[in-house]
């Protein structure tokens, strides 16, 4: 019995703590933003990052961020940085856009590792950053789970 | 290859919005789970899609192991010369593939 019960809390404490700290935080997250920010004062709005408030599979969520631009030579959107707070990693994609793009607007799909922050950012071409963030639910969460 | 989907419009006016959506078969590993043997499994992503017009780049995404299995992508571009559009995977393991569609524009 006794052996049995020690081999379950072994079991259970290798397939928990690895895990633990590989987490990103939302400190990490921070960390990657200014990354990418530097010292420029990032606001709120002209972005719409769109995503499901509640998802039953972490392991692919749609992702739709649009912003608010006109898209010419003397003023669009250079890039879209999406970030994540609880992921191993804080990166979700870095999309390169230009005045050929004509609508600042990206879709994809993401693993989402558990209920979170997703936060999108918008950088202009006169260097000035907009973000976004939406606030997602996850059921079953997608990258930790291990082939068994 | 035909594991690669892409949807957009096969003609276009000139000055258009058009949409281009892929979508491309590939496990996207993350590096971060482990196997039966409990070892864990070599990260294997996608690490960038590259799409150009006519040899003009137009749109590019850098991708990290967040995003999903079987990457999907979709964006925007203005359609302003008839030609020739390359999409093209690059990543781990040597992953590199490009399809082309043709795009009229009148």
């Amino acid at each position: 019995m006794s052996s049995r019960r020690a081999f379950l809390a072994g079991a259970a404490a290798i397939t928990v703590v690895p895990f633990a700290a590989a987490r990103a935080t939302p400190a990490a997250m921070a960390a990657a933003i200014r990354e990418v920010t530097g010292d420029a004062a990032v606001r709120e709005g002209r972005v719409t990052l769109d995503m499901p408030p509640l998802v039953e599979n972490g392991n692919a969520v749609p992702l739709t961020v649009s912003v608010e631009s006109p898209m010419t030579e003397a003023d669009h959107i250079k890039a879209i940085h999406v970030f994540n707070e609880k992921n191993p990693q804080p990166h979700v994609l870095d999309a390169r856009l230009s005045p050929l793009n004509g609508r600042a607007q990206i879709a994809t799909r993401i693993k989402l590792a558990d209920s979170q922050k997703v936060v999108a950012i918008a950088e202009t071409s006169s260097g000035e950053f907009f973000s976004a963030s939406a606030d997602v639910i996850v059921t079953l969460a997608a990258c930790i789970e291990d082939i068994t | 290859m035909t594991n690669v989907l892409i949807n957009a419009p096969k003609t276009a006016k000139s000055g258009e919005l058009i949409e281009i959506k892929a979508l491309i078969l590939h496990p996207m590993e993350t590096g971060f789970r482990a196997g039966t043997n409990g070892r864990l499994i070599p990260r294997n992503i996608i690490e960038r899609f590259v799409a150009t017009w006519n040899q003009t780049e137009i749109f590019s995404i850098a991708f990290s192991p967040a995003i999903a299995a079987n990457p999907f992508v979709s964006f925007f571009t203005v359609a302003r010369q008839s030609g020739t559009v390359r999409l093209r995977w690059t990543g781990d393991e040597g992953f590199n593939v490009e399809e082309q569609i043709a795009i009229t524009v009148g």
